[in-house]
């Protein structure tokens, strides 16, 4: 009795816990719905009567941001070709250089790592300035190239922090067997180190991609007028404002810019429990 | 012929942290040599020095009679049996064991031949699909010495491979090293804590303590005349009994009781006054007369009986064949034989007779 009386009130805890964090979402898609007309009569929580998905369409294709009126589509293809390049990269340096903090130390190499994991909790906004000036001479700025060069560097002190400390649970003798055996520095990274790292892998993916997609200030800062990315697309869409506040299209490209995390959570996240149980393999 | 020369090698982390010291060995071509010791010797990190896994501060290491000091792991055609096996779990057992022919460019026809010869010989042909995770303890550990057999190398290295095994696998797997080294006469150098294994397996045994080595020689010897107190306390089990004593004229006494001594011993002597008298269990002897006693505690083992004895010179273990009719409370007498004695000068530790 006193068990299912526990259970009752953890039930009733998580649901309303659910409940509160779910509420904002169903409010964007049951608006993101509803006609202007719906929209105008004020029942934030009520289901739309005749769904639409003009929204959306709008909100895709013929938003207006600022005078260009071409919806979210551009941005999102921006942040499409700047995402995947920089959260490649930043991974596979991190696991490179996690391997070798891990598994090659060098006299001095607790002392860099030390420097990185500063690099991990430094503010933003400091290097907004000499970065700029940087991607000034590398003659990138203002581009999805800058950009991805800006995440890159941005990720490598927290893909590298992911990586090597996973790599220190790796049994050192692994390493020291492979050498043995005959393998050099590459080849036992690649036939023995990687092909144990799926968990770490796909939590930094998610890590990754999550962080540049959402980034806001760097695209505001470093993007020039074609390569803006969609958080930048979003603000403008949000912001550019003409008789009629259309908040059932600003609620589909909220709703658009968040969908790619969203699916990587939901198609990696499976894989990430999948492989964090067929990684507990012990040598 | 030498296989392996070991030349004063030095290992000093820091200032002074001194983990080996001046350590000189030659191993034998086919030679089976242990080295032994309790944890911290440096036994390990010698192992890694010989495996190049780790370098000395000063000295030298001769594989083959070609200096390989400085020269990488992967070149200097050893193989290695590590404690916690270190099979790469992302491979089969099959890869596992081709792994190294693979790194050094062998044939994939000629891989598998050997993968096969090597399965065979360890029985473990019905594993070779399998992942190391799926693989018993003991089935790991074959695993782990056909990956060392499958290349054929010059030099065996085994860094406590059966310490992660229970008691029964243990003695199992310690009878195939055994096999496999009389069948394949490979040179072979391993390091244990358990002087058991180094008893039963090693031609020569290297007893270590604090980054020395005390005592090189064949277990007969190191068992017959341990060179010092250490090495007579490490190996043998139950270990050795010894009393603090001194000198009394010609002869020596501890507790009021006069020591036998044989008359090679007495003139060993030499200037020392008080030694340690050393007995092995089996050389004690429940007898009718001698030093006076009471039984503490029999423990019975089956083929033979440990007894603890209370006497004059303080506790002291013997070792009967069989049973024993004595109870703990029983009065005894024990007895020996001088020439089974062994002495220390108390001091230096070292052996005297």
């Amino acid at each position: 009795m006193r068990l299912s009386f526990h259970r009752v009130l953890l039930w009733a805890a998580l649901l309303l816990f659910a409940a509160w964090f779910l509420t904002p979402l169903y409010v964007m898609v049951v608006t993101s719905l509803k006609d202007m007309q719906q929209v105008r009569e004020g029942n934030l929580l009520s289901l739309p009567s005749n769904p639409t998905l003009t929204s959306w369409a709008k909100a895709w294709s013929s938003a207006c941001t600022g005078i260009d009126c071409g919806g979210l589509k551009p941005f999102f293809m921006n942040s499409l070709l700047m995402v995947l390049p920089a959260v490649a990269v930043s991974t596979a340096i991190g696991s490179l250089n996690g391997y070798v903090l891990a598994k090659w130390r060098f006299p001095g190499s607790e002392g860099l790592f030390a420097m990185l994991l500063f690099g991990v909790f430094m503010p933003m906004q400091v290097v907004l300035l000499p970065m700029s000036q940087v991607l000034g001479w590398l003659g990138i700025a203002s581009s999805i190239w800058g950009l991805i060069l800006v995440h890159v560097i941005a990720g490598i002190p927290s893909t590298t922090l992911f990586f090597r400390n996973y790599y220190v649970g790796l049994p050192d003798e692994l390493v020291k067997a492979a050498m043995l055996d005959g393998a050099g520095f590459w080849r036992i990274f690649t036939r023995i180190v990687l092909p144990l790292s799926t968990p770490i892998m796909v939590v930094t993916l998610i890590w990754q991609f999550t962080n540049i997609w959402n980034d806001f200030l760097y695209g505001v800062v470093f993007s020039g007028a074609d390569s803006k990315p969609i958080t930048v697309g979003l603000n403008n869409l949000a912001n550019t404002s003409s008789s009629v506040k259309e908040y059932n299209v600003d609620m589909a490209a909220a709703m658009i810019a968040a969908l790619p995390t969203l699916f990587v959570y939901v198609v990696a996240g499976k894989y990430f429990v999948r492989g964090l149980t067929a990684g507990a393999v012990k040598g | 012929m030498t296989a392996v020369s070991i030349r004063d090698i030095r290992k000093v982390y820091g200032k002074n942290t001194v983990i080996l010291d001046d350590i000189d060995l030659e191993v034998a071509s086919g030679e089976f040599v242990i080295l032994v010791g309790s944890s911290g010797c440096g036994k390990s990190t010698l192992l890694n020095m010989i495996a190049g896994l780790d370098t000395p501060t000063a000295g030298s290491i001769h594989i083959g009679g070609r200096d390989v000091t400085n020269v990488a792991s992967k070149d200097r055609d050893i193989a290695m049996v590590f404690q916690s096996y270190a099979l790469y779990p992302n491979m089969s057992v099959a890869g596992n064991i081709a792994f190294a022919l693979e790194m050094r460019k062998v044939p994939k026809a000629e891989r598998d031949a050997a993968v096969l010869r090597v399965a065979r010989m360890l029985q473990i042909e019905h594993l070779l699909e399998r992942k190391p995770g799926a693989l018993s303890g003991g089935q790991r550990q074959r695993v782990a010495m056909g990956r060392a057999l499958a290349r054929d190398p010059k030099l065996f290295l085994f860094d406590e491979p059966l310490s992660n095994l229970d008691a029964k696998l243990r003695v199992e797997m310690r009878a195939e090293i055994k096999l496999l080294h009389q069948r394949t006469h490979t040179t072979t150098v391993y390091v244990t804590h358990d002087q058991v294994e180094a008893m039963t397996l090693g031609d020569r045994i290297a007893v270590m303590r604090a980054g020395r080595i005390e005592q090189l020689d064949t277990p007969q010897a190191i068992y017959e005349r341990p060179a010092t107190k250490f090495v007579a306390e490490f190996i043998g089990s139950p270990s050795m009994n010894l009393f603090a004593c001194e000198r009394s004229g010609i002869g020596l006494h501890t507790g009021g009781v006069e020591l036998p001594l044989s008359d090679a011993q007495r003139s060993a002597l030499g200037s020392s006054t008080s030694l340690l008298y050393g007995l092995r269990p089996e050389s004690v002897a429940l007898a009718d007369h001698g030093v006076p006693g009471k039984v503490i505690m029999v423990e019975p083992t089956g083929p033979e009986t440990y007894a603890l004895i209370d006497t004059a010179l303080g506790h002291l273990l013997a070792r009967a064949p069989g049973r024993l009719v004595q109870r703990s409370g029983d009065a005894v007498h024990l007895a020996w034989r001088a020439e089974d004695a062994h002495l220390f000068d108390a001091k230096s530790e070292r052996r005297v007779a």
